[in-house]
């Protein structure tokens, strides 16, 4: 299947970006170095083009109904403009995906909810939520506007200032999960205080037309999925598809430490399967580690105890570029979740010392 | 974008750099290769003593994003490896062919260099 390439593929390109593919798209890795990139996130301000992410938009007088038997959270909590992160549950509370649910202003007095899975997600997902509207026999229409939309996120302690001075109307008066539209040379672009950093920041999802003339009224680092990982990473944040994979990695929110994003007083699928697993309480968590020998953590590598045997796996690492420490997160029995308990991460054969950490490993805007 | 490949050495297909003074051959990666595997923030090499197969393994070098082995271009015994890249990893993207070197092998038979790609067919190679 040919790679989809977001709008801004070329601009990238002369910019002098490096690509890889993800999620079925062909997106810039790198711009300059991700340390470079990621320490303007971390100091300053960068923008990603984040364009991969999925969007798809639910409105009708069951749209409430149906986001909340679909999302892990409570929609009823939503008021226009409000947003929240939520997990797409299956029968058994297995994570399909995560996702940020928005509450757009209401279309013809029916509420209306744009929600952002992730790339490569956005069909089946789409499949989804026409298949149980259906079978419920909901009144919601559904529709997947991933190609018609960019987005970008624009991250780091002054980016609402660098905001501020492209946008007509203010946007830092926006609380943490809060959004409206904000023009941009003339565009409507939906502006969230959002982002996948630990940062403070801004989401923004622009009509793709419009794109490159949004892109380019940000002055700023341009950042690319390289300096993505390592800041999202860094604050203790999931990546589909190697944190928790419905069919390789089967996690319940519980084990992935999103437990916080499931309301049991709502009913959606997987629920009773929640309520289950939140009573009994989980085998495995997630955990945060910093290795203490030398050596870099990746995905993939076992993770031992004390007697070499393996107990785990390491779903994300890296070198930190602000604490300058070798991180990672993976999954253990929860006798070893504590922080400050000593695990083995086997590095290339060798075993290397770590340490469970609290997450996020730097101190992120909550 | 043009690399920097300079002409008294010798490489290998794997990127690595190879140059022989008196029969002692100094080992790093190229220019190409630093900046292909991003932000180097892990070297991993031999023991000096070491003894050393031409066309093995040596070490590894780790960036924020990839894994690459290193291979070792000529065999021989490890004389000297480079300890600063344990503290600064960064000096083989700041200098891939000088402050970044990594090791230098007393070479059983310097010849065997011969057999390796000539800077013109390197930058062949990675053009």
């Amino acid at each position: 299947m040919p790679l989809q390439t977001p709008p801004l593929r070329g601009i990238h390109d002369e910019r002098g970006a490096k690509f890889t593919e993800f999620g079925g798209w062909d997106m810039p890795v790198e711009f300059d170095s991700i340390q470079t990139e990621h320490a303007a996130v971390r100091e300053d301000v960068g923008v990603f083009d984040v364009s991969h992410m999925g969007q798809i938009h639910v409105t009708g007088p069951d749209a409430t109904a149906l986001m909340q038997r679909l999302t892990s959270n409570d929609v009823s909590r939503l008021a226009v403009g409000d947003s929240q992160y939520a997990a797409i549950t299956d029968e058994d509370g297995i994570i399909v995906d995560d996702t940020v649910v928005y509450r757009l202003p209401d279309e013809s007095d029916d509420p209306t909810y744009l929600f952002v899975p992730n790339a490569g997600t956005d069909e089946a997902t789409h499949e989804r939520w026409l298949s149980y509207r259906n079978e419920w026999e909901l009144e919601a229409t559904v529709d997947n506007r991933t190609d018609e939309y960019a987005m970008f996120a624009v991250q780091g302690p002054n980016a609402a200032d660098r905001l501020e001075r492209v946008t007509d109307e203010s946007v830092a008066d926006l609380a943490r999960f809060e959004a409206r539209y904000a023009t941009i040379d003339g565009v409507d672009c939906w502006t969230a205080r959002t982002g996948y950093t630990g940062e403070d920041g801004f989401e923004l999802i622009v009509p793709w037309a419009a794109a490159e003339e949004t892109w380019t009224a940000f002055d700023c680092q341009p950042c690319g999925l390289g300096a993505r990982d390592t800041l999202r990473i860094e604050a203790g944040l999931l990546l589909a598809g190697q944190d928790f994979d419905a069919e390789s990695n089967p996690r319940t929110p519980y084990e992935a430490g999103i437990g916080f994003t499931v309301a049991l007083e709502t009913e959606f699928v997987g629920r009773d399967a929640l309520a289950a697993i939140e009573e009994a309480g989980v085998d495995e968590r997630l955990v945060g580690f910093q290795l203490i020998d030398r050596g870099v953590p990746r995905h993939g590598y076992d993770i031992t105890n004390a007697e070499s045997r393996v107990i785990g796996t390491v779903t994300s690492g890296t070198m930190s570029p602000t604490v300058e420490k070798p991180i990672g997160l993976g999954y253990v029995p929860v006798a070893y979740a504590e922080p400050g308990t000593t695990l083995q991460v086997v590095v290339r054969g060798q075993s290397k010392k770590a340490r469970v950490e609290t997450t996020p490993f730097i101190e992120t805007v909550q | 974008m043009s690399f920097d490949v300079p002409d008294e050495r010798r490489y290998l297909e794997s990127h690595e750099w190879a140059l022989e003074t008196d029969g002692v051959v100094r080992v790093g990666i190229s220019d190409f290769a630093q900046d292909e595997l991003g932000d180097v923030v892990f070297v991993e090499l031999p023991d000096e003593g070491d003894v050393l197969e031409g066309g093995t393994e040596f070490g590894v070098v780790e960036s924020i994003k990839a894994v690459s082995d290193l291979y070792a271009p000529v065999g021989g015994e490890v004389v000297a490896i480079n300890e600063a890249l344990f503290d600064a990893p960064e000096l083989v993207n700041e200098d891939p062919f000088g402050e970044g070197w990594m090791l230098e092998i007393d070479a059983d038979d310097p010849d065997e260099l011969e057999a390796l790609l000539t800077a013109d067919e390197y930058e062949d190679q990675i053009a």
